[in-house]
């Protein structure tokens, strides 16, 4: 079996700019899984350190920010690019099925981890059939 | 006064405006090749910077033979057993990609970083290959 070559996907920039910023975001690319009792998050942040992440919780709704420090390209000049950089920005709506006080989250190699623990009451029960 | 958000503007900008310039001509294989590449000028040296997000050091593998500069790796992602899956963005598989540089290097010199999913290439430019005054008798 041939392992599958990977192809680049362009990032995605943020639609909804709410800052009054000119710098663009970009959406980082996310994985979504479901186990028994969490749902986890995986999103892929290249180039953001673990102190630069935000994770909040309001309203239902789990917003991620990830900072870039920049300051790494001062001093370069560009001669051939094939990706631009810049901030990461994604929010997802949560059901209240998730346990919002205790997410918990990693960072490594640049992809976020963010495991969200089901609500005792939304765990799934078995019915037996009479 | 400094500000970081016209910075990164300012940078965009430049990042954009080279997009797929021919100053690698036919060197690379170019945009859609994983992974991505940006290269830079700095001082007489040259930054590659690749974005590997996911890619553990392990797996990462960087030649040097005369001026081109090969990195492969993989990525695999391990998803635990019995989940499901709702949403799948993420891609897995195998790179291999070759940038040729158009200007003699030190191979020797050469350095690697990898961080954050990010992996640095510093490419010294060959002593020989700098530009030399010649003065006028």
């Amino acid at each position: 079996m041939s392992p599958q070559e990977l192809q680049v996907r362009q990032k995605r920039e943020v639609e909804k700019q709410e800052s009054t910023a000119p710098a663009r975001s970009f959406v980082p690319t996310a994985d979504i899984y479901e186990a028994e009792n969490a749902l986890t998050l995986v999103l892929e942040m290249p180039g953001v350190d673990k102190g630069n992440v935000e994770i909040n919780v309001e309203a239902g709704v789990l917003s991620i920010e990830g900072r870039l420090d920049f300051s790494k390209y001062e001093g370069m000049q560009p001669v051939y690019t094939e990706y631009n950089i810049g901030n990461y920005r994604r929010s997802f709506t949560l059901s209240n099925k998730i346990d919002q006080d205790k997410i918990s989250a990693e960072m490594k190699d640049g992809v976020l981890t963010l495991v969200l623990p089901k609500a005792e009451e939304a765990k799934a029960r078995r019915i037996p059939v009479g | 006064m400094y500000h970081p958000l016209d910075a990164l503007f300012d940078l965009q900008r430049a990042l954009e405006s080279r997009l797929d310039s021919d100053w690698l001509r036919n060197a690379t294989a170019g945009t859609g090749a994983f992974p991505p590449i940006n290269v830079f000028q700095q001082g007489d040296n040259l930054v590659a910077i690749l974005e590997v997000p996911g890619v553990v050091k392990s797996d990462l593998e960087i030649q040097v033979k005369d001026n081109a500069i090969r990195v492969s790796g993989k990525k695999a992602i391990a998803y635990p057993e019995g989940v499901s899956l709702h949403r799948r963005e993420r891609m897995t598989g195998s790179f291999d990609r070759t940038l040729t540089v158009p200007m003699q290097i030190d191979p020797d010199g050469i350095k690697a970083e990898y961080r954050d999913g990010v992996l640095a290439l510093f490419i010294p430019r060959a002593e020989a290959d700098k530009p030399r005054t010649v003065a006028i008798n």
